[in-house]
């Protein structure tokens, strides 16, 4: 307990460093993974090509190498940015892929027969997305998107180890002081279990709000 | 590829195909563009002197990118060794008849998952004081096997419920019946989210970087950091990434294939639906309720 009290102020910047991280990515995620998604089910081809490129080599490449092209690499192009935006750019483009592949796979449970019969209608490619395919696709995407939105959480400690304030890179400073090892990290994981306990149950409630019965 | 949500838009006719060929168009010059502006930016940088590229020629240099590549592929190795009996072993706990163990599985599997795998890795690494290949491997097992555990117990849920009460019904004890009959079809039918997982346990290796394990990662940043070569940054990218994006890749191709072929195997039908490949992010789809 000691260790979490003395500790409280480096602890608690590290926490609101991990969070940010995880809220700016998270945004930038979700933006560019309905991009790449809207790209990938186009009838529009090298568009479709591009986003299938995108969502094969970022799901294969290891974070880390993508970390490592990103902080050390973009600064030889010349493009010097703080190491937080590199950070949140490599999170972002990585978690990019995962979000697409949910909101495509998404889309793709929606009947056939429900954008048919909304054509049909008389609706246009906006009010037959808008009102008809895409709430229907909401529902089916917000497990998978939590799931994706927590394992980003947990990626985020990766960047502690490129220069960004965040919780795990706190153990650093504080094993310094000489405090207990164990507990340092007993209570970072606590820290960690908040997180991801936060998002998930944001997101059961979010799917309880859109259930439907059927 | 033929579109696949044909829920989005109808079958265009020929002024909708004369729009997209304008779409495409437009989108193939933008493509290019990026394309163009990065090897321009390669050449305007000079990526591809003579001086940055020289190490690549040395014995030395290339035997400890070798090495480095073998000690990513022993972590891997050894990951896999364990984590898939600690899978089928807390898989079985939380199928358990009896409360304990299950709630004991249960607590296991999904601490380790809402936990980063690095804050593991650092926590053997730092405090417990293991040698950085031992600290890298646990790390991976406890966290792959977690997940792996919920892809065996939904795949042994997923086994259609006759199977289960045919096998009682022929005097079979639980043991037998989870032996004979559940967990070979289970296994089978899980397979590409088995193979797909390990995918992620090889890419999350490349977390031994951070941890000074010398894999593929650390040879090439001792490589690029190199004053001599004119810190050969850019071609060191050039030659780590596409070998180990081509091992997820071919890993990757290893599960969509075994996808394939056992949606085509007859002894699968009637079983349980065999599972979608496809690298995850956390949790795979095929493991969620």
């Amino acid at each position: 307990m000691k260790t979490l009290t003395d500790n409280w102020s480096t602890y608690w910047d590290g926490f609101l460093g991990t969070l940010l991280l995880f809220a700016v990515s998270a945004v930038m995620s979700l933006v560019l993974g309905v991009l790449i998604a809207s790209f990938r089910v186009s009838p529009v081809k090298p568009l479709r090509v591009f986003g299938t490129a995108w969502v094969t080599l970022l799901r294969n490449t290891p974070l880390t190498l993508l970390f490592f092209i990103v902080v050390l690499g973009l600064p030889r192009f010349n493009i010097t940015l703080p190491f937080y935006t590199f950070a949140v750019l490599a999170l972002g483009c990585y978690t990019s892929a995962f979000v697409c592949e949910a909101m495509r796979s998404g889309v793709n449970t929606v009947p056939v027969g429900q954008g048919e019969a909304a054509r049909s209608l008389g609706m246009t490619f906006g009010q037959t997305m808008g009102l008809v395919v895409l709430p229907q696709a909401y529902r089916s995407v917000v497990a998978p998107i939590g799931s994706v939105m927590i394992a980003l959480a947990k990626n985020s400690a990766i960047a502690g180890s490129f220069s960004v304030t965040e919780l795990l890179g706190t153990y650093r400073t504080i094993n310094e002081l000489g405090y207990s090892i164990i507990w340092t990290f007993v209570w970072i994981a606590v820290g960690y279990l908040i997180i991801t306990l936060a998002i998930s149950a944001v997101f059961n409630l979010l799917e309880r709000r859109l259930a439907v019965s059927r | 590829m033929t579109v696949e949500s044909s829920a989005l838009y109808d079958i265009p006719g020929p002024k909708a195909l004369a729009r997209h060929r304008l779409y495409g168009m437009i989108a193939l010059a933008l493509i290019a563009a990026l394309i163009g502006w990065i090897v321009y930016m390669l050449f305007h940088t000079h990526q591809f002197t003579y001086q940055k590229w020289m190490p690549f020629e040395y014995r030395g240099v290339q035997d400890l990118l070798l090495r480095g590549l073998g000690n990513t592929l022993r972590a891997f190795g050894w990951t896999v060794l364990f984590a898939l009996p600690f899978g089928a072993l807390f898989a079985a706990g939380r199928l358990s008849d009896h409360r304990v163990v299950r709630w004991f599985a249960t607590l296991v599997v999904e601490f380790f998952q809402a936990m980063p795998v690095l804050v593991m890795i650092f926590f053997v690494f730092v405090a417990l004081k293991v040698q950085p290949l031992w600290a890298l491997v646990a790390g991976l097992v406890l966290y792959n096997g977690s997940v792996l555990a919920e892809v065996f117990r939904a795949g042994v849920l997923a086994v259609p419920k006759g199977q289960r009460e045919a096998a009682f019904a022929l005097g079979m004890r639980k043991t037998q019946v989870m032996t004979y009959v559940l967990v070979p079809q289970a296994s089978r039918a899980m397979l590409p989210a088995i193979i797909s997982q390990l995918v992620v346990a090889l890419k999350d290796t490349s977390l031994g970087f951070l941890i000074t394990y010398e894999e593929f990662l650390h040879a090439g940043k001792l490589i690029a950091t190199n004053l001599d070569y004119d810190l050969p940054f850019i071609p060191v990218v050039i030659v780590i990434a596409p070998i180990y994006i081509g091992m997820c890749l071919l890993l990757s191709w290893l599960a969509r294939w075994v996808e394939r072929r056992s949606r085509r195997s007859p002894s699968v039908r009637g079983g349980a639906p065999v599972a979608k490949a496809g690298v995850a992010m956390g949790l795979p789809p095929s493991a969620q309720q």
